[in-house]
């Protein structure tokens, strides 16, 4: 199961800030383990965003994206108590969604 | 996830994380469901890349900025951002010339979301990374050095 | 004067003052860097998992930690751990957060100690339980004062032992902690090793622990720093949880009260 994001999003004069940490190896498929063998590539393809169910972001990764991704974006819009979701899957299909409300 | 979608996604074609999210109710089909961009990805320099991406020959933007340090002190964790005062930008992607694939990352932006997002990639050296901006159907770019230190002697 | 390695220290400090005016921009540079990464700490993501492993009823007794005594109280997690190091009568010893926390696992979870020791630190694909909850634990104290007075005799004979420790020249190369770290502006290469016989050092040195190690991309803890710089003063790596570390941290951890926390830090 993968680990809970890290979002932060808060409203500030019509414009939402979004601050998304994701938990995830972002495994290159070029690093060897410890007994030589390559180490397959496992890492998050696509992240969207919706504030109140419409889309504000989509993003495509590839594996040059860090582990533990961090992304940030701001969109016009967006209240107090709104809510703000965001989901990502990965090249093996797993995938999480989290959702918080803007502060 | 049902093996059938599991299916579906290894096999690369299948309904990508926006299909998922739209059969899931999340969002409504007929927002950006574009699959994920192999070619792009897979591709080994920044000309091949732009091409994958539809952007042949961009044009360089001083309206475009790059936002990063001139020194990373670890390679694996480099923070890129990409602004752009422009009205209207409809995708950004950040490229990094040294890396066995340049495409790091690419983004839609919907209307009303602003040219204004920040990552953090990997760079296996120093190198220049570009910044792509798609506006009015048009490509812009622009680029800077980040030179990649792996820090000195010790833990 | 001793040793290759004061040497190696005082041609860094003099062959990098000579490059001064680069070097300042590099420094900036690196300052940049280390801001960028601040928002959005990836040691964030330690914290909220930390959080979960304290609240989740886990382990042979199926029980959650929410009941650990970090010397607050039960339960009492705010400004704990820049208290820590201190005695605890229930076990007749002078403990860190480390240490209390892996008894808590034992005495409240039913865990073994081998067993939750096991994965003290992480690696690329092996996470540590420990490190997580020692990232909560330590959130919970910022913003907080460091406040080890060493009062209770027990916690005095620590600090003693851990100051003579960090003085005491041992191993094959002759180190003392004190040999990198007892002067103002030393550095090796670019990294400035702090003078962590004052109040203002020990401070930069303890407060922002546990941290984001950007050269290791991973989140270390108290411990895990002070055994590997006991690595690179080439003596005998002591054991997860010695004494010898705790009495370290107590006499650190004293010199730097006063000093304000700000954790989950970053550092290089
Ligand atoms: C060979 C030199 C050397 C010796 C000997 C040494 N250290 Fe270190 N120490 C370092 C270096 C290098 C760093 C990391 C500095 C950096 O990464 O910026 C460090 C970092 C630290 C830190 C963290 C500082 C901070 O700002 O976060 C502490 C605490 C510390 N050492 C304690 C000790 C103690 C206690 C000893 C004795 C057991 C010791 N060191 C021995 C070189 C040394």
């Amino acid at each position: 199961m993968a680990d809970p994001m890290k979002i932060r999003a808060s409203a500030k004069d019509g414009v939402t800030e979004v601050k998304i940490l994701m938990s995830h190896e972002m495994e290159t498929g070029q690093r060897k383990d410890a007994a030589g063998a390559l180490i397959p590539a496992h890492f998050i393809t696509e992240v969207s965003a919706e504030h109140n169910g419409r889309q504000v972001l989509a993003a495509q990764f590839g594996t040059a994206v860090s582990k533990n991704p961090y992304l940030a974006f701001k969109f016009k819009g967006g209240a107090k108590g709104d809510k703000l979701a965001v989901s990502w899957v990965d090249n093996k299909g797993d995938k999480r969604t989290d959702e918080v409300q803007i502060a | 996830m049902n093996l059938q979608r599991r299916e579906a996604l290894k096999a690369g074609g299948g309904l990508g994380l926006f299909g998922l999210l739209a059969a899931a109710g999340l969002i409504t089909p007929g927002q950006a469901r574009a699959e994920w961009n192999k070619s792009a990805f897979d591709a080994k320099t920044i000309e091949e890349t732009l091409k994958a991406l539809g952007a042949s020959a961009p044009a360089n933007s001083a309206d475009v900025q790059i936002t990063a340090p001139d020194i990373a002190e670890n390679g694996a964790v480099v923070p890129v951002g990409v602004v752009s005062a422009l009205a209207g930008v409809e995708a950004i992607a950040i490229l990094i010339e040294k890396n066995p694939n340049p495409l790091a990352a690419s983004f839609v932006l919907p209307a009303g979301t602003e040219a204004s997002v920040q990552t953090r990639v990997k760079m296996g050296q120093t190198s220049d990374v570009y910044a792509l901006v798609k506006v009015g159907g048009q490509f812009l770019m622009t680029k800077k050095e980040i030179k990649v230190t792996l820090g000195g002697c010790g833990g | 004067m001793h040793s290759i390695v004061q040497a190696a220290l005082a041609a860094a400090t003099f062959g990098l003052a000579g490059a001064a005016l680069a070097q300042g921009s590099t420094m900036d540079e690196i300052a940049k860097y280390r801001e960028m990464l601040a928002d959005g700490n990836p040691a964030e993501l330690l914290e909220a998992k930390g959080e979960e492993l304290w609240k989740k009823a886990r382990g042979p007794k199926n029980a959650s930690l929410e009941q650990c005594d970090m010397g607050l109280g039960p339960g009492k997690l705010e400004g704990a751990y820049a208290q820590l190091p201190r005695y605890f009568a229930d076990t007749k010893k002078v403990m860190d957060a480390e240490s209390r926390v892996v008894h808590c696992m034992v005495s409240l979870q039913g865990f073994k100690e081998e067993e939750v020791t096991r994965n003290w630190y992480s690696k690329p694909g092996r996470d540590s339980d420990i490190e997580a909850l020692v990232t909560y634990i330590g959130a919970k104290s910022n913003g907080e004062k460091i406040n080890v007075p060493a009062r209770h005799p027990e916690e005095a004979r620590m600090a003693k032992i851990g100051e003579h420790i960090f003085y005491r020249r041992s191993g094959p190369q002759d180190f003392s902690c004190a040999i990198c770290h007892g002067q103002e502006g030393k550095r090796i290469r670019l990294q400035e090793l702090g003078n962590l016989t004052t109040q203002a050092g020990a401070g930069t040195a303890m407060g922002n622990w546990p941290s984001y190690r950007v050269s290791q991309g991973a989140v270390w803890t108290m411990q895990r720093r002070l055994i590997d710089c006991m690595r690179q003063a080439r003596w005998p790596e002591p054991k997860y949880l010695s004494d010898s570390v705790i009495a370290l941290e107590v006499f650190l951890q004293k010199t730097a009260s006063g000093t304000v926390m700000q954790t989950p830090g970053i550092k290089r």
